[in-house]
């Protein structure tokens, strides 16, 4: 396929190719799925935030008419986790609940009444043990242990790095800024609550459809619990009625229905409610961070010292990644020479948190985009300005060695800036009007799988027939974010058809090849580079045969238009189908596969698989708000975002992403929270969610959302299909820091922890009336016992990728410190 | 999904069918007119009624007629009140009001009546069985304890209907029935400051009709503060009337707050406005006196420090808005709707 050849599909704005199945109701959530002789599952869940169980009696429960099975943590003996390092969950706790809505036993019934119902009348006796409700407390008090496998108290995971002597850079430096910031916790809210269905086929191999974005990996956690060969267990991965990260994990309700579908040779069903959704969570990690950085007078970052304490929940979830997510991505959008990052998460009595859309990073972008703007106050930049002279510079290596390829910062800052009138509106509006800008930047893949293996991270079958159907296949799964419009129109355009003649049967371990699933945004790029492998491998069978058909060279055909043709006379040519059929003659059946790897890590230390990927995308954003400086009560009347994504496959999707990033990010911003509730210690040990419920739990309407403008900037990505770059999470990180920068351009405040209410803004505005420091925010850091940091020289003093031996002392060879 | 717990369902066709049904199932029968609050409730298990009496298929119940004013069928859905010829003109305050209660969708089922009978909400309350099991449940159902005063007798869920406080500010009246005959109360009556016994209706009556002063020189408003544009309940709701003279003088006035108590209630700002001017002093003036009686407990959402400073602001509004100000951008930022 020749480079000139213009493109027919990518880059123009279509009706997605699942659009219709979906406004006309046809799509089939799991939810949907209803069989022959289908039972119905309810999970019993704890009402403590911590204790031992000391006794189950389901007795009364089993002997309740309509009920075909209750099941019990002895049911379940194997324990389970998405990440091989914290393999600490039990589908059924055994022996211990760690928080409100831990599931300890499970009914089967003839219908979902009937299971709802039995589960008052199991009986569950309690030994209650002392709770932990947040990280200091769970630093305070190592020895109630809310888990035992970990190293130290109830600490999950810590950790330090030091890329290059960070003291020596801040010492160097015309000022050093430090400053606290807290990111409260959040959820998902997917609109579709989990469903999942387990049946038992005529082989007696089990079959289970699931609200899931990742069934590879729960097909091989569901082969561990079971104890049966993973080759028997079918996992397909109904499309996701929204996940955002919350459908990545393993989860209990998924075992629970197979192994009753196991025992009882009948499918079963369950649907989670929205209450037991904010159970499941994994959802976004509070965060509290301590940002010094040191910056030269003429506003260049010197060094970063960063340090991370997370409250990671009751169980180890996606945590051992999402610590590293909060400091391994703050060094791919501005120079930054040297940098220090340590990370801490604890266990607490609380639903476990795990990755959302941004999966660690927002958190550390909203510090350090918020510092940014302190920075340029102080020096008196513009914090445009600040920023456009120090974004990295594409094809060169980050100080903690990621390979930064294609980087569109400056773009994406430079059409936000004209777009909104930045320079005429930032720090000239009216009191109580004001502008504020931020920056973020995320990975298009993780670039190593969860567990360790050499293999492919995505598989693309394809078929074609005689009939002219075009069919692929492709374990990636549709969750809403267009995962099918991608692969359907990256093989229409290598073929020359129509995205709307290509079939995809997709997330489905029984028949698709395996490809990771729908998260750290991988699909576009990842299945997208195994796609176009898949459809060339053909093409070029297709070329062959053609071309001996119309005597002339595969090189001087052209596909397009559902016709291969000659390229110097397109009249000469054939149809698709016809050309399918030459093709079949000369072959045999047809079929393709292509997959794809990423490359490896430049890193070579322990810890260096986090934060590599095959390609970056970045983006920019400006807010402006209206604050009531009587109230504190926040407008956003307009957002300006530009997001560099290579190159937009379909724009529709792409700016539905971005501008669904926008909302989410906004809704973090301003009110959504994940928040718990102890009840007066003397009266109660209660620890509850304070508000699990579609209607207390905020998040923005429809009437909340500003006027958005969009701007996708596109600089393909050599890496990346067609240069296209992800879309699904990087847009939500500037969002929430441009509203804080906002927000202090209008009145003056800083507020430093989100969301940001009307009540921290007005309490910020009496501050300031007072002549205090006008800032509401977190204002000490808990002594963290971080480990000795793992000391990995950067590529431009002399690294190679490795760490220093323990006890080896950092070289610093320049004593002006820049970044090569 | 959360279930429903099994109930008789009883769907007469006349108030006196329906009274008559009430008489008969006693205390275990509850009446059901959109269901939009009492069904997730009883999804949650807050309320389980053996029985439930329908009134939707009462005509006469979504009646409109004129009176001294105006006459309201209790069984109006809020959109039907809101699409009322006039109601905005005349009402502006009530229809302020039901035009911001929930969603659309809701409004399409919700009526005027179910509003003013509205549960009274708590973040301890409104959550379903097992949370509730899980901090041994409190003193409104099924506990001891009041969680957001541990030393409170009184139960201190608070009023969250938004046509309460307009209606009463209006000087609305409700017509109640039973078997035993019909009584009419001014709308304030209808109330109590307790969370749990928060109504004066007795449980065989049936709210059937809301009557409505003539408007005549009255201009009102309804201010409603909400985290979001759609959806929340009130966490505070002003509601203002005035009657105003040719030169300006304020005639006669009434303001009503909302969602700051058990029970919406009738302020003595009015009183204070009587004979006087609607300048910036004054309003400032009567809305710290109207602020002053906002006693919101830490029930509800947001910090409840902040909604007691913001009531005197949204007293401003409304008496701005009477005045005749442009209030259209406020108005917009603290709403999302052109009101």
């Amino acid at each position: 396929m020749s480079k000139e050849e213009p493109l027919s599909v990518i880059g123009k704005a279509r009706r997605r190719v699942d659009g219709r199945a979906k406004v006309t109701g046809q799509t089939r959530f799991a939810d949907d799925i209803v069989l022959p002789r289908m039972l119905h599952a309810k999970l019993l869940r704890s009402p403590h935030p911590h204790a031992r169980i000391v006794s189950v009696d389901a007795s009364r429960a089993t002997r309740h008419p309509g009920v075909h099975l209750v099941l019990t943590g002895k049911d379940f003996p194997v324990t389970f986790g998405i990440m091989p390092v914290s393999l600490d969950e039990y589908a059924l706790a055994p022996e211990r609940v760690r928080y409100v809505g831990d599931p300890l036993a499970a009914v089967i019934a003839r219908d979902e009444q009937t299971a709802g119902g039995a589960l008052e009348l199991i009986d569950v006796k309690y030994d209650i043990l002392p709770t932990i409700a947040s990280p200091e407390e769970a630093l305070a008090h190592p020895e109630a242990r809310i888990h035992d496998y970990n190293d130290q108290g109830n600490i999950h995971r810590n950790q330090a790095y030091e890329f290059g002597n960070v003291e020596e850079a801040l010492a160097n430096s015309d000022h050093v800024f430090e400053d606290m910031f807290f990111f409260e916790g959040n959820t998902h809210l997917p609109i579709e609550q989990h469903a999942a269905v387990a049946a038992v086929d005529g082989e007696g191999k089990l079959t289970l459809w699931s609200s899931t974005q990742v069934p590879h990996y729960v097909q091989r956690q569901m082969a561990r619990v079971l104890g049966v060969p993973e080759a028997h267990i079918r996992v397909i991965a109904c499309p996701n009625g929204g996940g955002f990260g919350g459908k990545t994990d393993i989860c209990n309700h998924e075992a629970v229905v197979l192994k009753a579908a196991a025992v009882l040779g009948r499918p079963v069903k369950i649907c989670l409610t929205r209450e037991e959704v904010f159970y499941l969570h994994r959802g976004r990690h509070p965060v509290l961070m301590k940002f010094r950085t040191g910056v030269s007078k003429d506003g260049k970052i010197t060094g970063m010292h960063l340090q991370t304490l997370l409250d990671g929940g009751a169980y180890g979830s996606y945590g051992a990644a999402s610590s590293f997510y909060t400091g391994v991505l703050q060094t791919i959008t501005y120079e930054l020479p040297r940098y220090r990052f340590e990370a801490c998460r604890t266990f607490t009595n609380k639903p476990p948190c795990g990755p959302k859309r941004g999966h660690g990073t927002p958190q550390p972008r909203f510090g350090q985009e918020i510092q940014l703007d302190k920075i340029a106050e102080k020096l008196n930049i513009d914090p445009a300005d600040l920023r456009l002279a120090m974004t990295v510079k594409p094809n060169t290596l980050t100080a903690n060695w990621l390979r930064i390829g294609s980087i569109g910062l400056a773009e994406c800052i430079r059409q936000v800036v004209d777009r909104s009138g930045w320079r005429s509106k930032h720090g000239k509006l009216p009191n109580g009007h004001g502008v504020g800008l931020a920056c973020g930047a995320y990975m298009c893949g993780a670039g190593l799988p969860i567990y360790w293996n050499k293999l492919p991270q995505s598989g693309v079958q394809l078929l074609l027939d005689r009939s002219g159907q075009v069919t692929v296949f492709c374990g990636a799964t549709e969750i809403g974010q267009g995962s099918d419009d991608v692969l359907a129109a990256i093989v229409a355009e290598v073929l020359g058809i129509d995205p709307f003649e290509v079939r995809c049967v997709t997330g489905d371990t029984g028949i698709t090849p395996v490809d990771l699933g729908s998260y750290s945004s991988r699909v576009t790029v990842m299945m997208g580079n195994a796609a176009i492998e898949a459809a060339r491998r053909l093409r070029a069978q297709l070329a062959a045969a053609a071309a001996e058909e119309l005597q002339t060279t595969p090189e001087q055909l052209g596909f397009a238009n559902a016709r291969v043709f000659s390229a110097k006379d397109p009249d000469k040519g054939m149809t698709f189908r016809e050309a399918i059929g030459c093709a079949e003659a000369k072959y045999g059946t047809l079929g393709a596969v292509g997959s794809y790897a990423p490359p490896k890590p430049a890193g070579r230390y322990k810890g260096a698989g986090v934060g590599p990927s095959p390609a970056y995308s970045y983006t920019a954003c400006v807010i402006e708000a209206r604050v009531d400086e009587s109230t504190g009560w926040i407008s956003v009347p307009k957002i300006w975002i530009a997001h560099d994504i290579g190159k937009a496959i379909n724009p529709v999707l792409a700016r539905g992403q971005v501008e669904g990033s926008v909302y989410m990010g906004l809704g973090e911003a301003l009110m959504e929270e994940q928040i718990f509730r102890r009840l007066p210690p003397k009266l109660s040990g209660a620890l509850v969610h304070k508000m699990p419920s579609l209607l207390e739990y905020k998040s923005i309407t429809a009437l909340d959302m500003p006027e958005m403008e969009t701007i996708l900037v596109e600089d393909p990505d050599p890496s990346c299909p067609f240069g296209a770059k992800e879309a699904g999470q990087g847009p939500l990180l500037p969002v929430m820091p441009a509203l804080a920068n906002a927000i202090h351009d209008a009145v003056g405040v800083r507020i430093d922890e989100l969301p940001i209410t009307p009540d921290k803004v007005r309490k910020a505005l009496e501050l300031k009336a007072q002549g205090k420091d006008p800032r509401v925010g977190p204002d000490r850091f808990p002594d963290v016992p971080y480990p000795e940091p793992m000391m990995v020289p950067t590529p431009w003093e002399g690294g190679d990728g490795n760490a220093l031996k323990p006890g080896h002392a950092q070289v610093s060879r320049p004593s002006k410190v820049t970044a090569a | 999904m959360m279930r429903l717990p099994w109930f008789k369902y009883r769907a007469p066709r006349s108030v006196d069918e329906a009274v008559r049904i009430l008489a008969g199932e006693g205390s275990d029968a509850m009446l059901i007119a959109g269901g939009t609050d009492l069904l997730p409730n009883m999804k949650r298990r807050q309320q389980t009624p053996r029985t439930l009496v329908s009134l939707r298929h009462i005509d006469t119940m979504k009646r409109v007629s004129n009176g001294n004013g105006l006459n309201l069928g209790g069984g109006l859905t809020l959109t039907e009140l809101i699409r009322l010829d006039g109601a905005r003109e005349r009402y502006r305050g009530l229809w302020q009001a039901a035009s911001q209660v929930a969603t659309v969708h809701l409004r399409n089922m919700a009526t005027l009546g179910g509003n003013l009978c509205l549960d009274t909400r708590c973040n301890y309350y409104n959550q379903n069985y097992e949370w509730r099991k899980a901090i041994d449940f409190c003193l409104k159902k099924d506990g001891e304890i009041c969680w957001v005063a541990t030393a409170s007798k009184r139960c201190v869920a608070v009023s969250s209907t938004d046509c309460a406080p307009a209606l009463i500010a209006l000087g609305g009246r409700v017509r109640l029935q039973s078997a035993a005959g019909e009584r009419e109360v001014s709308l304030e009556d209808l109330y109590r400051n307790d969370g749990i016994d928060y109504l004066a209706r007795q449980p065989d009556e049936i709210l059937t009709e809301v009557v409505l002063p003539d408007a005549g020189s009255w201009k009102s408003s309804y201010w409603k503060l909400r985290r979001r544009g759609a959806f929340d309940f009130p966490v505070l709701g002003v509601a203002a009337a005035v009657k105003i003279a040719r030169d300006g003088t304020v005639e006669e006035a009434r303001i009503a707050l909302g969602a700051v108590a058990s029970r919406p209630f009738l302020t003595r700002g009015g009183d204070h406005l009587a004979g006087k001017l609607l300048t910036d002093e004054v309003i400032g003036d009567v809305a710290d006196i109207v602020a002053s009686r906002a006693k919101p407990m830490d029930n509800t959402d947001f910090d409840v420090y902040w909604r007691k400073h913001v009531v005197s602001e949204f007293v401003g509004y409304a008496l701005r808005e009477i005045r005749g100000d442009d209030v259209s951008d406020t108005r917009h930022r603290i709403s999302r709707l052109a009101l």
